[in-house]
């Protein structure tokens, strides 16, 4: 055990310095080209398949898997990106135990189905590390497009107006693109910079303008980009984050942190041993967010991390994969325990009270009963919001944009994609095919049709 | 517990696994071990004619073809008959049959096609006191083209004339092996015993090429950038030695000839079709030769329960049991009526029997119910193919049920007949015979 665990309160350096590039490589070491032979002998080549029905993308998982089987990774590859032009990070980030390899037969058949999330990775890699391209942008409509958010909805959007031929620029406030692949997810899932290489293979099309550091509401407004620009997508994402709700929240001074903040920091650190983190930590939360906040926290070198939520496990909105990889990480979950009160001293979290919940009427409720952590640390994982000045003029629904099926909003020329519309589950490739189906009505109205 | 002694021809052996003339049986190393392993014989590899020994290529001698997870299915070879001297060999046999007297020592021979080159060489074997010889009239490749192995196995006559000099210059049993390059397997063998042959082996090696390379255009295995035809076996075969051992079996004309059976055999079960056909004994090499000689632990074990549960106490219990079943297709029961069933617990929904028959058989299986992925078989446009038990991944998920006598094919709305009819006497048969006027015999 390293030294750097004992220490009380946040505080960077609690591992050995080897330690940090172990704990953070890749999650799924890629398969080499016999275990990509194997495993994708395993797939029946189902007629009308589950697989491909479950994919929000609808990439036709069985051919691109017998075109691997035939030795021919870039044939599969185009099969992949024919549909989904991020199918790279979706193969390492899907969960794809709730989509494609829950639809896939063996799954019914054996319980253990094709790893069609590592077969992806395994044709994806190939072609991009080839820099093989497979789109060509038809001649140019003489059009342009806004697209604001370089995340996946963006960039699905902004690779098929590309390729119809319409030049766009995308608008994103951060300093790089990517959006939450870039910021978002992490660093286990996909290490070595590939959230940057998928953006420079994406855009490698052409006819694509990356302008960063331009945020919507400040000096990129809706009007002006609608001036400027023929059709407008947002991609724009959830900026803002759910309080606690919790007494104590105001006044909590260091240790009270968005899980979203703390995940983009270090996805964007260069040397993790200075990445502070506490010795004790609660996370708050049940999905994605809440296991990547609490996984990365534990590998930092948290000596103990514990998610609570305030449902039963059957709520959460993590997938059994991801609970799973948290309790094999040593993350404590605790389930019905919502947030009472955040407790300090000196402007430092020293714990968080929490109230025991449970359903009655389907509704839940506190029990009145309580239980306090000690925690140096709580990460607020409870959801995000849209931005609300992002959006100013667009009607909303529940909070999002509402968009109609073609990814149209409320106002003539205005289409959004991605976590910031009122549809579809918040997923990197939900946001891909949202973007690109978006791109399609958008060519359709640009091309008068 | 069964009792699987062999006697094939008289030679005697623990069980019915030989390893067949090939590489494994080479030398006295590799046969000693083979026998440790368990083996009940071995077949030695072909002897040539004394004097300077062939060559081998010194590149590949093998390709191969292979199934998933790299499993080899099929594998060919170019590799000569042995390319040690003679007196090695025949000193080498001697001293292993010394060693071994319980198991088969048999010798393959190959010489020149005229009666002084086998006159010469059989006192040479008898000497080594092995308990009996093959012909080798079967390998494909390289020695055909001087005049010897299937070259020899292709011509009825020359395979007669050489078995009648053998046994003639011999008091060893002698056992003729079979090519199948040639159109009609009953040919060879029929001369075989014509010739006086005390049994018959087959198959030897198929003409194959396992595959082309795509960067040089060159045939695997490739000798630096050329290949040439190479003999085919392991388990690819199987079907194709089956049914030409079968073939033999049941001809009128080699009624009760023995035969050794070889092809594919990989198991037990392999082992125990080939004598229901009428094998007496089996061969082994490419099993062997993939996975080492262990695998005739797994054989014995294998052959010896299935024959306790069957209640065989011998092998000469079972042995041809299947051969009366071979039959020619215009005999075959047309009266005999199936249908495909989907086991629904089973099915597992992947579709592929749909789709195998919507696109290239008789559309006769729908895909959904109620809305749902449903897979289920149209009986009215079931014609009993068995294509979807074979595409269908499960075991045992499609089977094929026979209507009984009374049922209505609801596909060709005729009542199921309880009698047998064939082609011959069909009525869209041209050529029928009318049974009410054939004369009685």
């Amino acid at each position: 055990m390293s030294e750097g665990m004992l220490k009380n309160g946040i505080s960077a350096g609690r591992l050995e310095p080897g330690q940090y590039a172990r704990n953070f490589s890749d999650l799924h070491p890629p398969l080499d080209k016999h275990e990509a032979f194997v495993e994708a002998d395993r797939c029946y080549f189902c007629f009308d398949a589950p697989c491909m029905n479950a994919c929000p993308t609808s990439i036709d998982i069985p051919l691109f898997i017998r075109e691997i089987s035939t030795d021919n990774p870039l044939g599969a590859a185009e099969t992949i990106f024919e549909q989904n032009i991020l199918g790279g990070m979706c193969a390492r980030v899907c969960p794809t135990e709730q989509l494609c390899e829950e639809a896939c037969v063996r799954e019914e058949a054996e319980g253990k189905p094709v790893k069609i999330g590592q077969l992806q990775r395994y044709a994806t890699d190939i072609a991009m590390e080839e820099n093989a391209q497979f789109f060509t942008r038809a001649p140019s409509s003489g059009k342009t497009v806004a697209v604001v958010g370089a995340g996946p909805a963006g960039l699905a959007a902004a690779h098929r107006l590309s390729m119809h031929g319409h030049d766009v620029v995308i608008y994103d406030a951060r300093p790089k693109a990517g959006g939450l692949n870039e910021y978002g997810i992490a660093s286990y899932k996909t290490p070595d910079g590939f959230a940057q290489a998928e953006v420079d293979y994406v855009t490698a099309i052409g006819g694509i303008e990356i302008s960063l550091g331009q945020r919507l509401g400040g000096d990129l407004t809706l009007d002006g980009l609608m001036g400027t620009h023929d059709a407008v997508f947002l991609g724009i994402g959830l900026g803002g984050v759910n309080a606690l709700r919790a007494e104590g929240e105001q006044t909590a001074g260091d240790g009270l942190t968005d899980a979203v903040d703390f995940i983009a920091e270090l996805r964007q650190s260069d040397d993790l041993s200075k990445l502070p983190v506490g010795r004790r930590v609660v996370v708050i939360g049940g999905g994605m967010t809440a296991i990547d906040a609490a996984v990365q926290s534990k590998l930092l070198g948290a000596e103990d991390v514990t998610i609570c939520y305030r449902r039963g496990q059957e709520n959460m909105n993590a997938s059994g994969f991801e609970q799973e990889l948290a309790a094999a990480k040593g993350v404590t979950i605790r389930h019905w325990l919502q947030p009472k009160r955040v407790l300090s001293e000196n402007g430092k979290v020293t714990g968080i009270e929490l109230e025991y919940t449970q359903l009655k009427d389907g509704r839940l409720v506190g029990m009145g009963h309580t239980l306090t952590l000690p925690a140096d640390q709580v990460f607020k994982a409870i959801g995000q919001t849209l931005d609300d000045e992002t959006a100013a003029g667009l009607e909303l629904r529940g909070g999002r944009i509402a968009v109609d099926d073609e990814g149209r909003t409320s106002r003539p020329g205005i289409w959004a994609g991605g976590d910031c519309i009122d549809k579809g589950d918040d997923l990197t490739v939900t946001a891909v095919a949202q973007g690109r189906d978006a791109a399609e009505s958008i060519h359709r109205y640009l091309s008068g049709n | 517990m069964a009792d699987i002694r062999n006697n094939f021809v008289g030679i005697k052996s623990p069980n019915p696994f030989w390893l067949a003339s090939a590489p494994p049986t080479d030398k006295a190393y590799n046969v000693e071990r083979a026998f440790k392993a368990g083996w009940g014989g071995v077949v030695w590899k072909t002897l040539g004619e004394e004097g300077p020994p062939v060559v081998n290529v010194n590149g590949p001698r093998y390709g191969a073809i292979w199934g998933a997870d790299r499993r080899l299915l099929g594998l060919n070879n170019i590799e000569l008959i042995t390319d040690r001297q003679l007196q090695l060999n025949l000193q080498e046999i001697k001293q292993v049959k010394k060693n071994w007297p319980d198991r088969a020592l048999v010798v393959s021979i190959m010489v020149p096609c005229d009666e002084e080159s086998w006159k010469a060489i059989l006192p040479l074997v008898e000497e080594t006191e092995a308990d009996g010889i093959e012909l080798n009239f079967g390998c494909p490749h390289g020695m055909s083209e001087r005049g010897m192995g299937s070259a020899v196995g292709q011509v009825p006559e020359y395979v007669e004339m050489v078995v009648r000099w053998c046994k003639q210059y011999s008091r060893m049993p002698v056992i003729t092996k079979l090519t199948p390059n040639i159109s009609d397997i009953r040919k060879p063998a029929r001369a075989a015993k014509n010739g006086g042959t005390d049994a018959v082996s087959l198959i030897n090696t198929i003409n194959s090429i396992t595959a082309v390379n795509l960067d040089t255009f060159s045939p695997e295995p490739s000798i630096d950038g050329r290949g040439s035809h190479g003999g085919y076996c392991g388990p690819a075969v199987k079907p194709i030695a089956l049914s030409m051992v079968s073939e033999i079996a049941r001809d009128p004309e080699t009624l009760g000839l023995p035969i050794s059976g070889i092809g594919g055999v990989t198991t037990w079960r392999d082992a125990a079709e080939f004598l229901a056909l009428g094998a007496g004994n089996v061969q082994v090499c490419t099993a062997a030769m993939t996975y080492g000689f262990k695998i005739v632990e797994e054989m014995i074990s294998g052959l010896s329960n299935w024959m306790d549960e069957k209640g065989h106490a011998s092998l000469d219990d079972f042995t041809g049991r299947a051969v009366r079943n071979v039959t020619d297709w215009q005999f075959l029961n047309l009266n005999y009526i199936t249908k495909a069933r989907i086991n629904q617990d089973l099915c597992i929904k992947c579709g592929r029997c749909h789709i195998a028959c919507e696109d290239t058989s008789h559309q006769a299986i729908s895909k959904t119910k109620d809305g749902k992925r449903h897979f289920e078989v149209l009986e009215d446009e079931c014609v009993g193919c068995n294509l979807c038990v074979n595409v269908c991944p499960v075991e045992d998920c499609i089977e094929m049920i026979a209507l009984e006598p009374g049922m209505l094919d609801q596909r060709t709305k005729k009542v199921v007949e309880p009698t047998y009819a064939n082609w011959t006497t069909h009525p869209n048969n041209p050529m029928r015979k009318d049974p009410a006027v054939e004369p009685a015999e």
